[in-house]
Parts: structure tokens; C-alpha cells; sequence
């Protein structure tokens, strides 16, 4: 009786850890193997040495580290201010919810698109400055000679898209910090930003450190917004990973990628891991 | 009802793979007598096979059992086959250039120099369809290429004295100046996104119009002259350019008054307002006017059963009236030089003008698609692509980044043993790089 009790939750984990095992682990182990070979088959650091070698590597990986450096500090403020609004809870909270929350319901392609409209030359951003007079002419902000343009209008188009994953995981960190913390803190006369930073973070660390981890993760995997706004005028690792895999048609040197972005991805969530730690009480 | 299909179906799917079959290992008679039977990767679509039986075909007065073949392997493996059994069922190949060299290079395509009298086939193209030899060894059938277009109140930028359908890339450079310097913008624009086709502007048009060869003057004093011009073109092309895939969209929205790209990728721009667009011929360099055809051509097997009846269908194809029936059925391009008569949208009638006054030029170049790469070819764009990004987005010498690319080239060619290609003068064992600029 008691050893089928025991069994229980390893029942109840097996599927999960099968289909991680089958569509996660396997793959990942694949791509690894994939990595060390050359395009014939036998084991060799020839693909890594190619990856190493492309000149492209050297901007693909500082252009996409910069994005991640930049857009992750911007995503979390807005995400701790927008759930801070939503947790308030005033009139027409659930409406404000399904704004912050619409961009999670398109596809990046679609998004880099609608971006693409918005700063094209002749695109909406342009045409609304110059007819408020602020311009004469339309600004080029999708200049290839313009390294930290093409920068700047990736950022804000993935601050747009991607900051409401962050948010919907720190709302649900909001509302699981009991309301006596925050009121008990006002009583002694905590100004706002007191309460932010003695009480709510403290409190919000388990859901940050998720939403960090998430972000990260996904910043280093960015791809369609950069190829549509910046096209050839940059390049990311993930367009890498893509050229070599279809157009140079050379699956070694892309698993090379892959490997390259699973290892800053592992690397980044210790170090999110270590910089946030969790106290184990609280751990939900 | 569509159950009782069901048998009838697989009954057709198995005749056609016994058809196939039999015509693969040269077996047993696959058309009635007196059929020419065509065995083509172009127009393989059904929509595009059923034009060409119904309306391309429609008007020829012997009977041709046109079967299609995928792109692959299918139509050369077909002629290798029948050629090693000594006999054959096909009596005439559709084919692009570059899987009827490798027939031809086999010794598996009749000499077709008898039909040539009869035909107006562009000079240029039918040099491409010797393949270095002094035997016709496949006639050209039909085309798609590269064109450019601009608005048409760019035009009074022109330099003095510049005629538009001979242009030089020099004269290029100086009307985009001109139109900077009236408009404050930079409207000259090429596809230099990650979707374009900028790395063909290299390989067929700026290369061989600069240096006369594209691999062999990769990076000699001739090739770095043409990065170079480009670098110095640059700063009167529109810096988004590195975002555009098809330029039909920037010409539309303004962004871009000047443009080259494929055919395919400007038709809507001369569609939508041919009022407001004019389609010409690419300008010249010093080696002359190089573009790139897309060569589709027809070849005749050394086994086929019925060579006289193939030769008719040839002189059916390229008489002007049927190269008009074909560019309005199924939008490739004439290969004659005569005037082809078919209603056509104004667009299509833009860019077909453009076509004819380029592959008549006098002083026309045509630079032919990568041949022989194999699994390569994207490896072998990519180095025309990074040569761009290193040159003009990154400002690098270019002296110094061809320098640096050239053995990634070099290395293309010896792990493929491809040979150079026109307008690089043929080489014996894989095509040998040019450097030392």
C-alpha cells in the first residue's frame, strides 16, 4: 500500500518528463552532437571553428547581447508600473488588462510588420510628425548606416510586444502579496516609493526572477522584429542559426548556433538565479 | 459519388506511373506514332502544363504529348538512362540552362545548328546556348531577367545628354546625385534585404558589366574598381535599402525613384500606376550591358526517336506569335528580337519593352546563373551578400574585405569542382578565383 502511494507523483510526473525527454532533451542533445561534427559526419570543432571564423559572428553576437542589455531593464520597469496600475484596481482595470495584454496575441512577424508600417520612411511615425509640423522632412529610421537607430527602434518595438508576458507574471506576483504588508507599511507612513522598494519587491522576488528568466531567455531567441526593421543593416544570432541551416544549407555549423544560444541562455538564468535568490518560504 | 472515384483515380495514378516508368527505362511506346514527346521542367505547374497544352501548344500542327518533371534530377537521370540503354522515348527537352549544360557536357544533346537559319533568336542567347562549344547544343526558349524601373518624374534628373535605354552605371551614380540634390533625398534603391536579391546584382549585372567575369575578377583591381563605383553610388541610395525585399513596395510608397530588380518583383508598381513608372533596360559598364537572364531552353536527346518532329515543335515555340501567346499565358519573356503581337496589361508591356531593348542591345552581356554548385549555392550568395555588408554597411576597404573573401570562394569551387561559367572564360578543373587587387 504505502510503495503505490510512493509511485504516485512519479506517475503523475512521467508524462511530462516523456514528452520533455522525447521533443526537449533529445533535440537538444541532437543539435549538441550535430555541433562537434564537421558536414561529414565525424566528430570535429570544424563547425564551431566556421562559426567562429564568419564575419558575421562578431555582430550577430554584439547585436544581439545590446538588445538584451537594453530592452530587459525598459521591459521590467514598464511591467512593474503596469502591474502596479492593474493591481490598484481601478475603474476599467479589466480593460487596461486587455490593452497591456493585446500584444501578446500577435505573432513577432506580424508585430516586426505593423512596426515596419510605423517606421518605414514614408510610414505612420513619419507622416504624423510632419503633419503636426515637428518635421520637414521624413526622418530614415530604418537606416542601415545607422547602427544604434536600428537599435533604438528594435527596442521600442520589442518593449511593445514582449513587455506583457513580464507583466502578466508580476500581476499574479502582486496579488499574491497579502494586503496587511502593504496597509501596515502606509499606517507607519511609507511614501510609494518606500512601499516599492521595502515591500513590494521583496515580496515580488519569486515572480521576477520567473518573468527575468522568461525574458531573457526569449531576448536571446530574438529574430523576426530585427530581420524586419533592420533587415541586412544587422543581424542577430537566430538569423544566423536560420542562414546557415537554409541558405548555406550547412545544419552543422547552424546547430553551432543553436548550441551558442542554449549556452548564454543556461548561463544567463544562473546568473539571474544567483542575483535574485529565493527564500525558501518563498517559494509558492 | 466521390467513393466510386476512388478506384477510377488510383487506376489513372498507376497508368501514369507505368508511363513514367516505361519512358525512364525506354521500354515500351509511350505516344501514338507521329507524337513528339516533350519532357520539360518549365511550366511543370499544372495550371502552367494545362496552358501549355491547351493555348502554347494548341496551335502547332503536329501532336506533342508534353510531360512535366520536377526540378531535381529527373529530367537529366530521364537522358542519362536512355542514353545508356541506346534508346529512347523523348524526343525534346524544356530545361534551364544549367541542367542542359550538364547534358550537353555529357555529349547527350544533338548539334541543333540546322534549326538556328530558321530562327531570330537573340545572338547573345544562343552563344549561351553553345556552352563553349561551336555546336547549338540547346536553343533558348524563353526568359525571365532584371530590369529597372523608375518614377517617371525622376526622369528630368537625367544627366544631360543620357538616353534612358542606354545608360551607364556612371550615369546612374550622377542622376542620383542630380535627384539629391533636388529633392534632398536619396532615392536611387536596390532589394538589400534579408527576402532580396542583391547578391544576383553582383553575380550578373555589376561584376561582369565592371570586369567583364564575375569569380575570376572577384577580387582584382577591376572588381575592387567596382565596389568602389558602388560605395560611391551608395551615398545617393536610400539607406533603407538594407530593409527592402521586393522593390515594387518602395517605388510605390516613394521611398525609392530609381530601381533594379526582378522582373517578377516591379510588376505591381507598373501595374498599379503604369502612368506613373517607366521600365529600361540595366545600364552599361565598361565590359558592357551584363545582365542575367533566367534561360529556359529546349535540346533535343542524341536518342530521341523523332528528331525532325522535335525541331518543328522548336520552330513553333520561338515563332514571335507563339512567344507572344506565351508571355501573356504564363509571363516569361521572348528570347526573339522580332516584335512578339500579344494583348497585354500595360505593365507586362513596360517591362516586356525593357526586356527586348536589353537582350538586343549592341552591347549586351548576359551573365548566367551559378552552375555547378550543387548544394552550394547558398554558401555561394552568401559571400557576395557579407562582401556587401563588410563594404558598404560596415565601411570596410574593399581591397582588403574581397581579400579577405576570396578563399571562402575559392573553397566553394574546389569542394564542388565547379568550372567558371559565362561571361568567365570556361576553366578545366574548378574555377579559379581572381585576386590581387
Amino acid at each position: 500500500m504505502t510503495k503505490r502511494r510512493n509511485l504516485a507523483p512519479w506517475l503523475l510526473v512521467l508524462p511530462s518528463a516523456l514528452y520533455l525527454a522525447v521533443f526537449f532533451a533529445t533535440p537538444m542533445a541532437q543539435s549538441f552532437a550535430l555541433a562537434l561534427q564537421d558536414s561529414a559526419g565525424s566528430w570535429s570543432l570544424e563547425s564551431v571553428q566556421l562559426m567562429l571564423g564568419d564575419p558575421d559572428f562578431g555582430r550577430a553576437v554584439s547585436a544581439t547581447l545590446t538588445l538584451l542589455v537594453l530592452v530587459i531593464p525598459i521591459q521590467l520597469a514598464l511591467a512593474l508600473a503596469m502591474a502596479i496600475v492593474i493591481n490598484k484596481r481601478l475603474r476599467g482595470t479589466s480593460l487596461w488588462l486587455y490593452c497591456y495584454a493585446l500584444p501578446l496575441a500577435i505573432s513577432e512577424l506580424a508585430a516586426g510588420i505593423v512596426w515596419v508600417s510605423i517606421f518605414t520612411q514614408r510610414g505612420w511615425l513619419n507622416s504624423i510628425l510632419q503633419s503636426l509640423g515637428i518635421l520637414d522632412r521624413g526622418v530614415i529610421w530604418m537606416s542601415g548606416e545607422s547602427y544604434w537607430m536600428l537599435i533604438g527602434i528594435i527596442v521600442v518595438a520589442e518593449a511593445w510586444r514582449a513587455t506583457s508576458i513580464m507583466m502578466i507574471i508580476l500581476v499574479a506576483g502582486l496579488q499574491s502579496i497579502p494586503d496587511e504588508y502593504l496597509e501596515a507599511a502606509e499606517v507607519y507612513g511609507a511614501s510609494l516609493w518606500q512601499r516599492i522598494r521595502r515591500v513590494i519587491l521583496p515580496m515580488l522576488r519569486p515572480s521576477l526572477q520567473v518573468a527575468l528568466i522568461l525574458r531573457v531567455i526569449l531576448a536571446i531567441q530574438v529574430f523576426a522584429t530585427a530581420v524586419a526593421l533592420a533587415g541586412t543593416g544587422l543581424t542577430v544570432m537566430s538569423q544566423q542559426a536560420l542562414d546557415w541551416a537554409n541558405d548555406i544549407d550547412n545544419d552543422n555549423v547552424a546547430a553551432a548556433w543553436a548550441g551558442l544560444m542554449l549556452v548564454i541562455s543556461l548561463t544567463a538564468t544562473v546568473g539571474i538565479l544567483w542575483l535574485l535568490p529565493v527564500r525558501e518560504e518563498q517559494r509558492q | 459519388m466521390p467513393s466510386s472515384m476512388g478506384p477510377r483515380r488510383r487506376a489513372v495514378g498507376l497508368a501514369m506511373a507505368v508511363a513514367i516508368g516505361a519512358s525512364l527505362t525506354g521500354g515500351a511506346a509511350l505516344g501514338q506514332g507521329g507524337s513528339v514527346v516533350m519532357l520539360s521542367t518549365q511550366l511543370a505547374p499544372e495550371a502552367e502544363a494545362q496552358k501549355m497544352r491547351d493555348q502554347i501548344l494548341g496551335g502547332f500542327a503536329g501532336s506533342v504529348d508534353f510531360v512535366t518533371a520536377d526540378p531535381g534530377s529527373v529530367l537529366i537521370d530521364t537522358v542519362r538512362v536512355e542514353a545508356q540503354a541506346g534508346s529512347g522515348e523523348v524526343s525534346l527537352l524544356g530545361g534551364l540552362h544549367g541542367e542542359l549544360s550538364t547534358l550537353g557536357a555529357e555529349g547527350l544533346l544533338m548539334d541543333l545548328s540546322d534549326v538556328v537559319a530558321d530562327l531570330d533568336v537573340s545572338p547573345g542567347l544562343l552563344e549561351l546556348g553553345k556552352l563553349g562549344t561551336d555546336q547549338q547544343l540547346y536553343i533558348p526558349w524563353m526568359q525571365a531577367t532584371y530590369v529597372m524601373v523608375a518614377r517617371r518624374d525622376a526622369l528630368e534628373h537625367l544627366p544631360a545628354g543620357a538616353d534612358i535605354n542606354a545608360l551607364t552605371w556612371a550615369q546612374v551614380t550622377e542622376w542620383g546625385a542630380n535627384l539629391q540634390a533636388a529633392t534632398g533625398e536619396r532615392l536611387l534603391g536596390f532589394p538589400a534585404g534579408a527576402d532580396g536579391l542583391i547578391h544576383r546584382f553582383f553575380q550578373g549585372f555589376a561584376y561582369p558589366a565592371f570586369t567583364g567575369g564575375v569569380n575570376t575578377h572577384f577580387a582584382d583591381a577591376s572588381g575592387v574598381a567596382m565596389w568602389e563605383w558602388l560605395k560611391e553610388t551608395w551615398q545617393y541610395v536610400n539607406p533603407q535599402s538594407t530593409t527592402y525585399g521586393f522593390m515594387q513596395e518602395p517605388l510605390l510608397s516613394g521611398e525609392v525613384a530609381v530601381a533594379w530588380d526582378h522582373t517578377a518583383r516591379l510588376i505591381e508598381a507598373l501595374r498599379t500606376s503604369p502612368d506613373d513608372f517607366v521600365a529600361f533596360p540595366v545600364p552599361a559598364g565598361p565590359e558592357g550591358r551584363a545582365f542575367m537572364p533566367v534561360v529556359a531552353g529546349l535540346a533535343i536527346p542524341a536518342t530521341a526517336p523523332d528528331p525532325e518532329g522535335a525541331k518543328a515543335v522548336i520552330r513553333h515555340l520561338l515563332d514571335p506569335a507563339t512567344q507572344g501567346i506565351t508571355l501573356q499565358q504564363v509571363s516569361f519573356f521572348p528570347v526573339v528580337t522580332s516584335e512578339v503581337q500579344a494583348e497585354l496589361d500595360a505593365g507586362t508591356q513596360a517591362e516586356l519593352d525593357a526586356v527586348s531593348a536589353q537582350i538586343s542591345a549592341a552591347d549586351a552581356l548576359p551573365a548566367l546563373l551559378p552552375i555547378g554548385l550543387a548544394d552550394q549555392g547558398g554558401a555561394y550568395n552568401d559571400v557576395f551578400k557579407s562582401a556587401l555588408a563588410q563594404i558598404i554597411v560596415e565601411g570596410g576597404d574593399p581591397a582588403t574585405v574581397l581579400a579577405g573573401l576570396a578563399p571562402t570562394l575559392q573553397g566553394i569551387f574546389d569542394a564542388t569542382g565547379a568550372p567558371c561559367w559565362s561571361p568567365d572564360p570556361p576553366s578545366d578543373g574548378p574555377c579559379q578565383v581572381g585576386t590581387g587587387g
